[in-house]
């Protein structure tokens, strides 16, 4: 299944060929709807001052910052809620939701922004014009803009100046069979507070802890139905 | 006919200073946007929190007067008033200069705008940004084939139909400019069904203060005064769109304000937010609404064509103002995403987004609005746009 992911690489826009593989397999396994890859996150385990997933993020994709917080790009980050009546204090962290219906994926003008059969929302840099009306469209402020010119790249990750980007949920990894780098830096250097995962899988351990315990989406009240979802909020 | 229109030729030393001065202003804005583009965003004041910034606002600010610059056309074609007959031809000319003075901004400000090929040739139509792209070509199309029916005699007999496709079709396209923010559901600002009917009105109040400037002035440049007739009858028409332009306002506000959800968006426009409440109260509803009113009202009794000129004035710096409190102050607002908590992180979530806009987006926004003046009065010295003085007095 997940070799059915990575040959659909070929078969979809340019874009996706900035993750394409050496082990790309035959087009007859394409990226498939029967997927929908999703991620878990127990805020109750997510330590305030952990930011294992934030580095791991960096590291895998490059992501070097230039001292400028305003315009450096974050495609996760660790937020803090403080509830206003009860003080209670969670940390967890946010990035791009992977919606079934992405906001992003509606308002850009090129088609830039698109999401895999499997869900995975991705911007193909060969047709993103950088006008930015994902950014301002995305309810979780998930997707940066590239402000200067980069060196130093991930080749399994390019980047742009000019153009918009965000988590990819490590497509690169997850056509290969592995979980994105935010996931495995949680498990072995972190709280394992992340579960990664088929949602569609009913066998699959996010699907049965979603099942079997309550969580939730951000900003429900929207109806894009996130693959991210929350426990502990 | 011929002798009812005239060309701007501009032989005084103003004239020339003023088509230097535009020159200079649209040819710093093009190496501003060449600076950002070579640079970088990072050069500018937007940044990821605030993404459209100054050149937003001067190129919506363009746009959506470009398509109110038509009612005056509008006015002789659709509703059959004789006495703007005569100033339809430059109203079409000013409605595709400023629409590309606009678009221009828009273009030159992309992270990458030597890709415009890709937004011709790649289209999504769930996108109203894609949608607004055939809107406006096909804009300039349709009001390009309707001056050729002002200009041609033959094809004088289509002027009708024509202008009235050129007023619904900018029905449709400030409606397009509108739910660009409209549509955005994420938004605390947006979302708001409202936000398309107020770019009209606002399409509607701007437009004619820009003519009324545009038209003094050029009149000015030719040693000739406004007509006091059409000065009067403009003045009643801008203090019409300019209240219903405050009513849109009122009514977006307070519907908000009935709803908890958007207290927290209300209390920063209206109370808390700094520069962008002040633009709100003194800029939009001063300066933009209840004075340009009061003038106008008091224009009624003195009848002085110096009084709707100013007020016109106002209305446009107010407008520029309201633009600026809707992209901006929108987009400063924090994302509510976990209502009832207080939401902090190193990403800026729950932060007032800052903006210090950069010279170099003041440049790229004068410089467009400077391409567009320099484009109209280009066209005026090659085709006889403006009316002659014996054409207004004869109706």
């Amino acid at each position: 299944m997940k070799a059915a992911a990575i040959a659909g690489l070929f078969a979809l826009a340019p874009g996706v060929r900035l993750v394409q593989l050496a082990t790309a397999k035959v087009d007859a396994a394409a990226a498939s709807d029967e997927t929908r890859w999703g991620l878990l996150i127990d805020a109750t385990k997510c330590a305030d001052g952990c930011d294992a997933c934030v580095t791991a993020c960096n590291d895998e994709h490059g992501l070097h910052g230039f001292d400028r917080p305003q315009t450096d790009a974050q495609w996760i980050r660790k937020v803090t809620l403080r509830d206003r009546q009860t003080k209670k204090v969670t940390t967890l962290p946010m990035l791009c939701q992977h919606c079934e219906h992405p906001p992003c994926v509606d308002v850009c003008p090129t088609g830039a922004s698109f999401k895999r059969a499997d869900g995975i929302v991705l911007v193909d840099k060969h047709t993103c014009i950088g006008c930015r009306y994902c950014i301002m469209a995305c309810p979780y402020k998930a997707r940066s803009f590239v402000h200067e010119s980069l060196s130093q790249q991930q080749p399994h990750s390019p980047r742009g100046k000019g153009t918009v980007e965000g988590c990819t949920f490590c497509v690169h990894r997850v056509d290969r069979d592995r979980e994105p780098a935010c996931v495995e830096s949680c498990g072995s250097n972190g709280n394992s507070a992340m579960i990664f995962g088929d949602l569609k899988d009913v066998d699959s351990e996010i699907a049965k802890t979603i099942r079997t315990a309550p969580s939730k989406q951000v900003r429900e009240d929207l109806g894009l139905n996130t693959a991210v979802r929350y426990q502990g909020v | 006919m011929s002798e009812q229109f005239e060309l701007v030729r501009g032989r005084s030393a103003g004239y020339w200073l003023l088509l230097a001065a535009l020159t200079v202003l649209a040819a710093i804005g093009l190496a501003a946007a060449h600076y950002m583009e070579s640079q970088g965003h990072h050069v500018t004041g937007m940044n990821n929190q605030v993404v459209w910034g100054i050149p937003h606002v001067f190129a919506v600010f363009l746009i959506v007067s470009a398509s109110g610059l038509l009612n005056v056309a509008s006015m002789a074609s659709v509703f059959h008033q004789p006495l703007y007959k005569p100033l339809a031809r430059l109203s079409s000319l000013l409605c595709i200069m400023f629409l590309l003075g606009g678009l221009v901004i828009l273009v030159l400000d992309l992270g990458r705008p030597e890709r415009l090929i890709v937004a011709m040739t790649h289209y999504n139509l769930k996108s109203i940004f894609a949608w607004n792209i055939f809107l406006y070509v096909g804009f300039v199309l349709i009001v390009a084939s309707y001056l050729v029916t002002m200009f041609e005699h033959n094809l004088a007999r289509y002027s009708g139909a024509v202008g009235m496709l050129a007023m619904l079709w900018r029905i449709v396209l400030t409606t397009g400019t509108g739910s660009i923010f409209g549509f955005l559901i994420a938004r605390q600002a947006y979302d708001a069904a409202i936000m398309a009917p107020l770019f009209i009105l606002m399409s509607l109040a701007f437009g004619t203060a820009i003519f009324v400037l545009f038209l003094w002035g050029v009149l000015r440049l030719c040693e000739r005064e406004i007509e006091s007739v059409i000065v009067q009858r403009l003045g009643r028409l801008l203090a019409i769109f300019v209240a219903a332009t405050l009513y849109l306002t009122l009514t977006y506000h307070v519907t908000n304000l009935y709803a908890s959800e958007h207290h927290g968006v209300e209390r920063f426009v209206l109370l808390e937010g700094g520069l962008y409440t002040q633009l709100f109260w003194i800029g939009q509803v001063a300066v933009g609404g209840v004075i340009p009113l009061l003038l106008l009202w008091r224009c009624l009794t003195n009848g002085k064509s110096r009084t709707v000129v100013a007020a016109s004035l106002l209305v446009v710096v107010g407008g520029l103002a309201q633009v600026y409190v809707i992209i901006i102050g929108g987009q400063a607002y924090p994302l509510v995403m976990f209502p009832g908590s207080d939401v902090s992180s190193g990403f800026f979530d729950g932060e007032v987004g800052s903006y210090v806009p950069s010279v170099l987006e003041f440049a790229l926004g004068l410089g467009g609005a400077a391409f567009a003046l320099l484009l109209s009065l280009f066209a005026m010295r090659i085709l006889p746009f403006l009316h002659s003085a014996r054409s207004v007095a004869h109706r």
